[in-house]
């Protein structure tokens, strides 16, 4: 994955989930996201995908936002690398 | 402290801090969530403010957190002509809004806004959460098909009882400021708390936040 798309997702988790940079860090491909934070209700997928639009300057369609997407770090990474490439 | 003032339809409250001081700041609170996930760090600033000196008021928007107004009948204009209103009232010689506060602040009035945001942003994100949780429950929505409801018999999104006013309100919204000056996040030294999903504060962010006003209103 490229380097920016990387700083700038861990960057956007941590301000929507108050995660510590020391959790963040510790982020991986395979870390879980969906199911295993509760934080993420359906208000804070809106905002996470609200928020990486800003970031990225990319816009995403409702059918992107699915639990597949948002399974691990590593799927939601991909996503938007698609997006920036696309 | 907590106290009421005069706006058609009732009266509404709003946290002050005031020694009858000659420095005067309004603050238009962010619209929806943001404002829940930010009124700590808007209270805190206010403090900060005081201590440097300021008099601050926070007004609630009619129909939002103490307000006895029905959200569902209010309009971007019901709620401008509401913030002119407080501005008169405590007799504001600043103001600062905050995000979505731009939509609604009196503009005539000097001062800043923080991170503004157009009003088609904010409807956006507010349709995606009642699209994701209708999926939930099994129902497949989208907003396109919400927002036209909307538009026509107002919509309930993420908890907001949105009126058919305020969703067209929304679409076209830009922000008004005129002259006031941009703060960005970046200047507050840490990660926007109107993002972050469970309420936080940041008093460090709400001393910079406060700071940067004093020394404007100084200047």
């Amino acid at each position: 994955m490229n380097e920016h798309t990387d700083a700038g997702l861990r960057d956007v988790l941590g301000q929507v989930l108050g995660l510590s940079p020391a959790r963040l860090a510790a982020m991986t491909a395979p870390t879980p996201l969906l199911g295993a934070l509760p934080e993420l209700d359906s208000m804070a997928i809106a905002t996470l995908f609200g928020a990486l639009e800003d970031h990225f300057g990319v816009i995403f369609d409702d059918a992107e936002l699915t639990g597949d997407t948002l399974a691990t770090f590593g799927t939601l990474a991909a996503l938007v690398q698609a997006k920036r490439a696309g | 402290m907590i106290v009421a003032w005069p706006c058609s339809g009732g009266d509404e409250f709003a946290a002050v801090f005031d020694r009858d001081r000659r420095h005067r700041l309004l603050i238009v609170p962010p619209l929806f969530a943001e404002m829940n996930r930010t009124r700590r760090f808007a209270i805190d600033t206010m403090r900060a403010l005081d201590s440097a000196g300021i008099d601050s008021f926070l007004p609630d928007l009619p129909g939002t957190n103490e307000s006895l107004q029905p959200l569902a009948s209010q309009s971007l204009h019901s709620w401008r002509t509401a913030m002119a209103r407080a501005a008169r009232h405590f007799a504001a010689t600043h103001v600062l809004a905050l995000r979505g506060g731009v939509l609604v602040f009196p503009n005539a009035l000097p001062g800043w806004v923080l991170e503004p945001v157009g009003g088609a942003s904010l409807l956006r994100q507010m349709l995606r959460a009642a699209v994701l949780a209708a999926r939930e429950t099994g129902e497949y929505v989208d907003s396109a098909d919400l927002l036209e409801t909307g538009r026509t018999e107002g919509l309930r999104l993420a908890g907001y009882d949105l009126g058919p006013a305020l969703i067209a309100g929304l679409e076209s919204a830009r922000p008004l400021d005129e002259g006031q000056r941009e703060i960005r996040q970046s200047e507050l030294g840490g990660p926007a708390l109107w993002l972050r999903a469970e309420p936080g504060h940041d008093p460090a962010q709400s001393a910079r936040l406060a700071a940067i006003i004093a020394s404007g209103i100084a200047a």
